[in-house]
């Protein structure tokens, strides 16, 4: 499996990415913001946390027009795998990549904790690694992670079973406590809680582990 | 020339902000304010013959996330 991780101005989630990719076994890239094309025969972009642009206008606006992810959008118009991670998140919202939006959180404060996720669906190649129904524990670490959607857009996301992870205890307002959702395709992922700081013991813990390994075993090209 | 563009969270999308906000007014003891909506004006310098609907799309590409925001522009 080919990775690359974008990395934009601001971005601070990007190494500890690339570092979980590598611990699975992908090749991994680093690709710069105004690069206009990813390397050949990437299966996977993946959309770091961080302060892209220092959150200026909206977070993940700016880097959403950045040049990199007019390549990401073709990237996933053709079929490729994508994954958002927190700021990642919202850049793929902002990109409309996926469905909604990530608002300030509710207590209006900066929450950085250990929160309980419900894996809801084991269906895609991210969460696969899952069981449908399984509590893990992943840290989150944001400011703006409220999620919202509009009910027609709600009702799509359950029906369809693109609901990939709820939180236990909502901490930040979201929406229907959602934590992560899938595209239509199922291969673009958002999420805000960290499975990248929960991917080795030294971390703690190594309930994001099984995410990358999935991946690998999903993605894995002969 | 010069616009004027004033973003807003859209009515039904909860604004915690404008509500930490109400509360706060109601601390300092004025009473009767019954909602508070926070948003932002974003001010553009433009060149001349600039029109507005450059300037909408300009909100619908970048000023504005329309999931959440709706917006309004004044010229002049």
């Amino acid at each position: 499996m080919r990775a690359a991780v974008l990395v934009f101005p601001g971005s601070n989630c990007d190494r500890d990415l690339a570092v979980a990719f590598e611990k699975a076994g992908a090749r991994v890239s680093m690709v710069w913001h105004k690069d206009t094309g990813l390397p050949e025969g990437v299966d996977i972009v993946a959309v770091p946390g961080g302060f892209s642009y220092g959150d200026y206008l909206r977070c993940g606006a700016i880097a959403a027009n950045s040049p990199i992810c007019g390549a990401l959008k073709k990237h996933v118009e053709r079929g490729g795998f994508a994954l958002g991670i927190c700021n990642g998140f919202q850049v793929l919202t902002e990109t409309r990549l996926l469905p909604g939006a990530l608002r300030r959180n509710a207590n209006l404060k900066y929450i950085c904790k250990l929160v309980g996720l419900r894996v809801e669906t084991a269906d895609s190649a991210f969460t696969a690694g899952y069981e449908q129904g399984q509590e893990i524990t992943i840290p989150i670490a944001h400011h703006d992670g409220n999620y919202y959607a509009d009910d027609e857009t709600l009702r799509a996301l359950n029906d369809q079973d693109r609901v990939a992870f709820r939180y236990v205890e909502n901490p930040n307002g979201s929406v229907e406590s959602i934590a992560g959702v899938l595209s239509e395709n199922r291969r673009v992922l958002g999420m805000m809680p960290h499975p990248e700081r929960m991917a080795e013991p030294s971390h703690g813990g190594t309930d994001g582990q099984a995410m990358f390994r999935a991946l690998m075993d999903q993605l894995a090209t002969a | 020339m010069k616009a004027r563009v004033t973003v807003m969270l859209k009515n039904g999308v909860l604004d915690p902000q404008g509500e930490a906000v109400r509360h706060a007014l109601g601390s300092l003891g004025f009473d009767g304010v019954e909602g508070v909506r926070q948003g932002k004006v974003i001010e553009l310098d433009l060149a001349p013959g600039t029109t507005e609907d450059t300037v909408v799309q300009m909100c619908e590409k970048l000023l504005a996330n329309t999931v959440i925001e709706s917006y309004s522009v004044e010229m002049g």
